[in-house]
């Protein structure tokens, strides 16, 4: 029966197959690939059959993917055992036209003629005709002697089984075929797969599909595509509102008409050639515009570089560790370069600079929003602004060198003074004593212990007389040093003397005068002025018979007295306390007094008994001042470095400060004869400056420096102490903190 | 006293200044437009003279406009432009948020733009101000063209400024114009003189920039923009004046030699024509085909004998630099891939020479490396693998040196492998007490035509040199110093024997021979002016005093430095002696 519906099937499929060709050859518009997957299907079907007939392999119940694949696979072979052999070169041809198949048109065509007999090649619903139990589990045929039952209703029994596990395991061991045999539990019967089938199951495995010739990148066929078809792809025919005209465009058209009209949409603009963007824009300069420009104040342009910029720079312009570190520590702004300099030893391996862009950027913030301001360099020569000046040389004589020195104080010499013929010297110290030199030899001719730092020594300038003024502590000491001409010193001995017989009784006195005797007396002591407290300095009156002392003092009027020597006599002039009285000085000529405080040197006229002028000397703390001998300048040294020249007839003001000192003026002087001043500072040096005083008004002292002087050693930060001129020759004696009196020829 | 009260702040210079907020209002513009409008006129602001009178008496740290320049912006068209920006700003915003995008096409399509050719001339009305204002547009411009064309600004930006910096070598390589070089750390120094004017830039190294994030772009574009435009111009009227075609184009003989095998290889079509120009290796074409240059003669004017000197300096001058333009006449060079190609290029073909490089490194090479005529071949890297006899294998320094020396430089210190020598910055112009660096005078020596002397003698005479310096320093203290001296022997003696004195010995009457004291009458003058120069330096007035002060500090502070440098020299050198020394043992 198997042989008989195997003849029928392959009979019909021979007739379908012509048939199918008589198609072909009166449809023209098939073309061959169509055929091929057509009769591809055709063969499936015909394998299919076929193939449930004889593997059996349909009984399996494994799903209809899995008949599938095997029907396709099989299908080569099944041809073969089919005798038509008419059909092998059409097979062929088809085989070969589905690998290479190109033609996307002709496979929607080959769908449509693939419809007509969809259902005829189905395997779906195809029983297995052997066993009738249908797709049930076979364990419910467990306890029966049969299976199943076949078409005509009778049982089919069970195999006899008489494979015990020894037979298993012989027909393990010695069986070829064991490994591809398979145990069909539908019919009870063991299959050997042959070649075909087993390649099946390890393709199937693999993941591949089970027909080697399948194509699985077949070119995809695009039902939509970019061509015209001739055919429309719906058959809905178009609506009517295709064809009549729409409203709302009309209404957008006649808006936009309306608003080109109006201007408000501007035609698109034509691109500018950008070959013609420039042109020669200066062909014509006019200068009006450059009118507009007076005030333009064009940017400064970037600094050119120097050699510490260069990538490969001398030696000495890179920077040492001391420098590197002090540049990372600056801020940016104090920086002297912006960068560190490097050295790098060929042009291959400088570096992008990594400030490039910043750079750049500044200079765009500075080019506008850096404030401009025209500044006028000052491009002074050095040179011209030193003030023409007198030579020093056409200003001869002043003293220029050193040339002696008198040694012998243990201490700092406050004090020196000249006797009135310019032949004797005497210098005050604070090791407790006065000294008296002859100035031509430097010798030191006497010697007077006074039992105290000696504050001021002051010669009479009477040169009738020998008389020399001491201050120490609270007295003031008349001495007579009895040197020289005997004349002169009987005649100031008999002065003191003298004067002896008016004795002041006027009830208690801020001073006491009082005679000394014995061994003070053959000293040269004559005269004790005791006063209430330390007196500073005493200075005296040009006629000789005056004497001032004065005694620095914040809280009193008692810091100035004036001694009259002939009659004994002393008083208080003020009344009032005008601050810390610095320094005195007697008016050369006029009845004037000179009172220096702290900030003001005051004059006051000594007969009328009142304050003639107040001169502010702009500066902290006077130390010393100096009367001009013609009276009319004073000059005034002050702690704060500054010597300030004043001018009586022109103001209270400083005619000129003088800032030669480095330290602080400790005296000043001016020499009797000579147009001469000097300064005596704590920084060892004495400056003598040329001081013209004319006669004419209207002309202005000419001051001029001639001379630094040094020799005095700074001790204990102290230098020149003292200064004093020559009455008659110009030179000049100044006593230092090294204990030394100089002279300065 | 009659007349009515006069108000303060109403009249000079509180009237003429205005600030910048105010000024800003006046002008109804937002911060960024005013700002923009402010580069773009080139208005800046002004420091008044006296600040607390125009500042109505505030003390507050303002800036002020001059007013007349504010007015002046009053009628300037940009601003008509900037607030039509605006309007399309907002009128696209709208579109967007509506989606419509007709509308937002639309709208882009009339982008309002402006142009700044009427800003360039009103600031710079003759063509000499454009030049003389040109260094900045320079830098910002060989800046803007080595930016990537990513981000922070337009492509089109970008492209401008190439093509206008490409545009103004060639015309510097065409007129050769070219003075100085310098290779610096931050980029390379050029400065070239143009109609006189000397223009300096300085073009950065070819490497991607790293962004800063505290820049704004936005006003290095506005500047752009506007040096972009002025560059233009400059560039079209410099052109015209060479008589050379705008848009430059190339030469057709050497379009024809440039046409290779592998330009499509190279750059697309649209670009290989810039690409060509940017190669800097051809010549350009000219408007008048036979532009045969011509020297005119200089005619020789009868000159009063005073002049005569100026003018033969003049003419020493101009000979020299006709001889700088020719420095690399007659020599062929080959660039090898690791040298900066550009710059090289640029820079010989500035002065006469002839370079080519590898075919692969940029479009527009025109002879192999293998091309026997080659006289120098430019390498910077250790050793070479096939050497020509016949050329010298150097090192880039030496065209930058040569440029700067004005003479050919001889090629031994150069060498592959050499330490060089330091590369000097030519726009150092050494005054006399500056610090001159040995190798500077090495270079000034070969340029009046000396042979190079020995080593040796150079160091001896340095030294010679700092020791000088160094004694006009000291000149003053050491009399000083001398005087003190003499005085303290002085004492020294007279103390020795009041010593001895008063120990009660006798003094040893002994007659020794004294010491003739020989006065040198040159000095003794000197020691007296000197002298004289303190005393009167003592009577200057306070506020000369300053003055002078300060220049002498200042005088003072460069001898100092110029002295630290010679030091540092001095120890480098004395280390790299010990140094030899010890190889040599």
């Amino acid at each position: 029966m198997e042989q008989r519906s195997e003849m029928k099937k392959v009979r019909e499929k021979t007739k379908r197959k012509t048939k199918e060709v008589e198609e072909e050859e009166q449809d023209e518009l098939f073309d061959i690939n169509n055929k091929a997957t057509e009769k591809d299907e055709d063969d499936d079907d015909l394998s299919d059959s076929e193939d449930s007939q004889f593997s059996g392999l349909e009984d399996s119940g494994s799903d209809s993917e899995d008949e599938e694949s095997d029907v396709e696979e099989k299908s080569s072979d099944d041809v073969e055992e089919a005798d038509g052999s008419n059909d092998d070169p059409d097979k062929q041809r088809q085989q070969t036209k589905v690998k290479n198949n190109k033609n996307k048109k002709g496979a929607t065509e080959g769908k449509q003629e693939k419809k007509g007999d969809e259902y005829e090649h189905d395997t779906s619903d195809e029983e297995d005709i052997r066993n009738t139990v249908g797709n049930i589990p076979m364990e419910w045929y467990k306890d029966f002697p049969h299976i199943g039952y076949d078409l005509d209703g009778k049982k089919i029994f069970k195999p006899i089984r008489n494979k015990d596990e020894l037979d298993e395991f012989l027909d393990k061991m010695e069986n070829p075929d064991y490994w591809r045999t398979v145990h069909d539990k539908q019919t009870g019967r063991d299959i050997v797969l042959s070649d075909e089938q087993v390649d099946l199951v390890n393709r199937l495995q693999r993941g591949q599909f089970g027909d080697i010739n399948f194509n699985e990148y077949q070119p995809t066929v695009e039902f939509f595509s970019s061509d015209v078809m001739i055919h429309p792809v719906t058959n809905r025919p178009a609506d009517k509102r295709s064809f009549i005209p729409s409203l709302i465009e009309k209404e957008k058209v006649s808006k936009l008409v309306h608003a080109i009209k109006m201007g408000w949409i501007k035609p698109r603009r034509v691109q500018d050639d950008s070959k013609e963007r420039y042109y020669d824009l200066w062909a014509n300069e006019d200068s009006s515009i450059l009118a507009k420009h007076r005030m333009h104040l064009p940017a400064p342009k970037l600094r050119l570089p120097g050699h510490e910029e260069s990538y490969n720079p001398p030696p000495e312009y890179l920077f040492t560790e001391e420098e590197k570190a002090l540049w990372e520590q600056q801020d940016p702004e104090d920086r002297k370069l912006p960068f560190i300099p490097k050295k790098f030893s060929s042009l291959r391996q400088v570096p992008a600079y990594s400030r490039f862009i910043h750079e750049k950027f500044e200079r765009c913030l500075d080019l506008y929003l850096c404030p401009r301001q025209r500044k006028m360099r000052v491009n002074v020569n050095p040179e011209d602004l030193i003030p023409k000046l007198p030579k020093p040389k056409d200003l001869q004589p002043f003293p220029t060198t050193q040339s002696l020195v008198y040694r012998g104080h243990s201490s700092l010499v406050r004090s020196v003074s000249v006797s009135p013929s310019g032949q004797w010297l005497a210098s005050g110290s604070d090791d407790g004593s006065v000294r008296f030199w002859e100035v031509c030899s430097s010798r030191c001719m006497k010697i007077v212990q006074v039992g105290g730092a000696v504050k001021s020594v002051a010669w009479n300038p009477n040169p009738a007389l020998c008389l020399l003024a001491v201050a120490v502590d609270s007295t003031v000491l008349i001495l007579s040093p009895s040197l020289g001409d005997k004349l002169v010193i009987s005649s100031s001995e008999r002065l003191l003397a003298g004067s002896q017989e008016e004795n002041p009784s006027e009830g208690p006195q801020p001073v006491v005068w009082s005679e000394t005797e014995g061994e003070e007396l053959k000293e040269g002591i004559h005269l004790k002025i005791q006063h209430p407290k330390a007196v500073h300095q005493v200075t005296w009156h040009a006629k000789g018979d005056y004497l001032a002392s004065v005694m620095p003092d914040h809280s009193s009027h008692l810091q100035v007295f004036i001694h009259q020597l002939s009659r004994r006599r002393s008083q208080n002039p003020f009344r009032k306390n005008k601050g810390l009285v610095q320094c005195v000085a007697f008016h050369p000529i006029r009845p004037f007094f000179f009172v220096a405080t702290q900030r003001y040197v005051r004059i006051y006229n000594l007969v009328k008994q009142e304050m003639a002028k107040k001169l502010q000397a702009n500066s902290k703390w006077i130390s010393n001042i100096a009367v001009h001998p013609g009276g009319d300048h004073v000059i005034c040294g002050s702690y704060d470095c500054k010597l300030s020249w004043f001018d009586l007839d022109l103001s209270t003001k400083p005619y000129k400060v003088l800032r030669h000192h480095k330290k602080a003026v400790r005296s000043v002087a001016f020499h009797k004869g000579y147009p001469l001043f000097a300064s005596a500072s704590d920084d060892g040096t004495v400056i003598v400056c040329h001081g013209t005083v004319y006669n004419d008004l209207l002309q202005n002292p000419l001051i001029v420096p001639v001379k630094v002087l040094r020799g005095h050693v700074i001790t204990h930060d102290l230098g020149v102490l003292d200064v004093t001129f020559h009455p008659t020759q110009p030179w000049i004696f100044s006593s230092g903190a090294d204990a030394t009196v100089r002279l300065f020829t | 006293m009659g007349g009515t009260q006069k108000k303060k702040f109403e009249r000079g210079s509180a009237t003429n200044y205005i600030t910048r907020n105010r000024a800003r209002k006046k002008l109804q513009l937002s911060l960024p437009d005013f700002r923009r409008l402010c580069i773009l006129k080139g208005i800046y602001p002004h420091e008044p003279k006296h600040k607390k009178k125009v500042n109505k008496g505030s003390t507050a740290p303002r800036t002020f406009y001059l007013l007349k320049d504010i007015r002046f912006l009053l009628h300037e068209p940009i601003v008509a432009k900037f607030r039509e920006y605006k309007i399309f700003v907002r009128k696209l915003r709208k579109a967007y948020g509506k989606t419509e995008w007709s509308a937002v096409e639309r709208l882009k399509e009339n982008k309002p733009t402006y142009k700044l050719d009427h800003i360039i001339k009103e600031r710079y009305p003759s063509f000499i101000d454009a030049l003389r204002d040109i260094d900045d547009a320079l830098c910002m411009c060989f800046l803007f063209s080595t930016f990537a064309r990513t981000g922070k600004c337009h492509v089109q930006t970008i492209q401008l400024c190439r093509r206008l910096t490409v545009e103004w070598m060639n015309y510097v390589i065409a007129s050769r114009s070219l003075r100085k070089v310098f290779v610096s750390i931050k980029g390379m120094y050029y400065q070239a003189e143009v109609m006189g004017q000397l223009i300096t830039w300085l073009v950065p190294y070819q490497f991607s920039h790293d962004h800063p994030t505290d820049v704004d772009y936005r006003v290095m574009a506005t500047f752009t923009e506007l040096y972009t435009t002025l560059l233009g111009f400059v560039n079209f009227r410099l052109y015209h004046s060479l008589n050379l075609v705008y848009p430059p184009k190339l030469d057709i003989k050497a379009e024809s030699e440039l046409k290779g095998e592998n330009e499509d290889e190279y750059a697309m079509d649209s670009e290989s024509y810039p690409e060509k120009l940017a190669a800097l290796s051809a010549s350009l074409a000219r408007v008048v085909s036979t532009a045969e240059e011509e020297d005119a003669q200089l005619d020789a004017f009868p000159t009063e004998e005073e002049d005569l000197e100026k003018v033969e300096a003049r003419e020493k001058e101009q000979m020299q630099l006709e001889t700088q333009k020719k420095i690399f006449e007659g020599l062929k060079f080959f660039l090898n891939r690791e040298v900066p190609r550009e710059s090289l290029a640029f820079v010989i073909r500035c002065f006469g020479g002839e370079v080519s490089w590898d075919r692969s490194v940029c479009i527009g090479s025109t002879y192999d490396a293998t091309d026997e005529t080659i006289t120098h071949q430019i390498v910077d890297r250790p050793n070479v693998d096939k050497s020509y006899i016949n050329r010298y294998y150097i090192q880039p320094q030496w065209v930058y040196d040569c440029v700067n020396a004005k003479v050919l430089l001889p090629v031994e210190d150069y060498f592959l492998g050499v330490t060089l020598p330091p590369h000097l910055s030519p726009f150092v112009e050494e005054k006399d007490g500056d610090y001159v660096p040995p190798e500077k005078l090495k270079i000034m020596a070969l340029q009046r035509g000396e042979k190079p002397a020995q080593e040796q003698d150079d160091d001896d005479d340095d030294d010679d040199d700092e020791e000088e310096e160094n004694d006009e320093d000291d000149d003053e203290e050491d009399e000083e110093q001398n005087e003190d001296d003499e005085d303290e022997a002085e004492e020294k003696n007279l103390k020795e024997m009041e010593k001895q004195k008063s120990q009660g010995k006798s003094l040893q009457v002994k007659v020794t021979p004294g010491k003739m004291k020989m006065e040198n009458p040159v000095r003794l003058e000197q020691e007296e002016k000197a002298e004289e120069k303190r005393l009167a330096i003592m009577m200057m007035k306070k506020k000369e005093k300053y003055l002078y002060d300060k220049i002498m500090f200042g005088k003072k502070r460069k001898i100092r430095e110029a002295n630290k440098l010679a030091a540092k020299r001095k120890a480098f050198d004395d280390t790299e002696k010990a140094k030899k020394k010890k190889t040599k043992n």
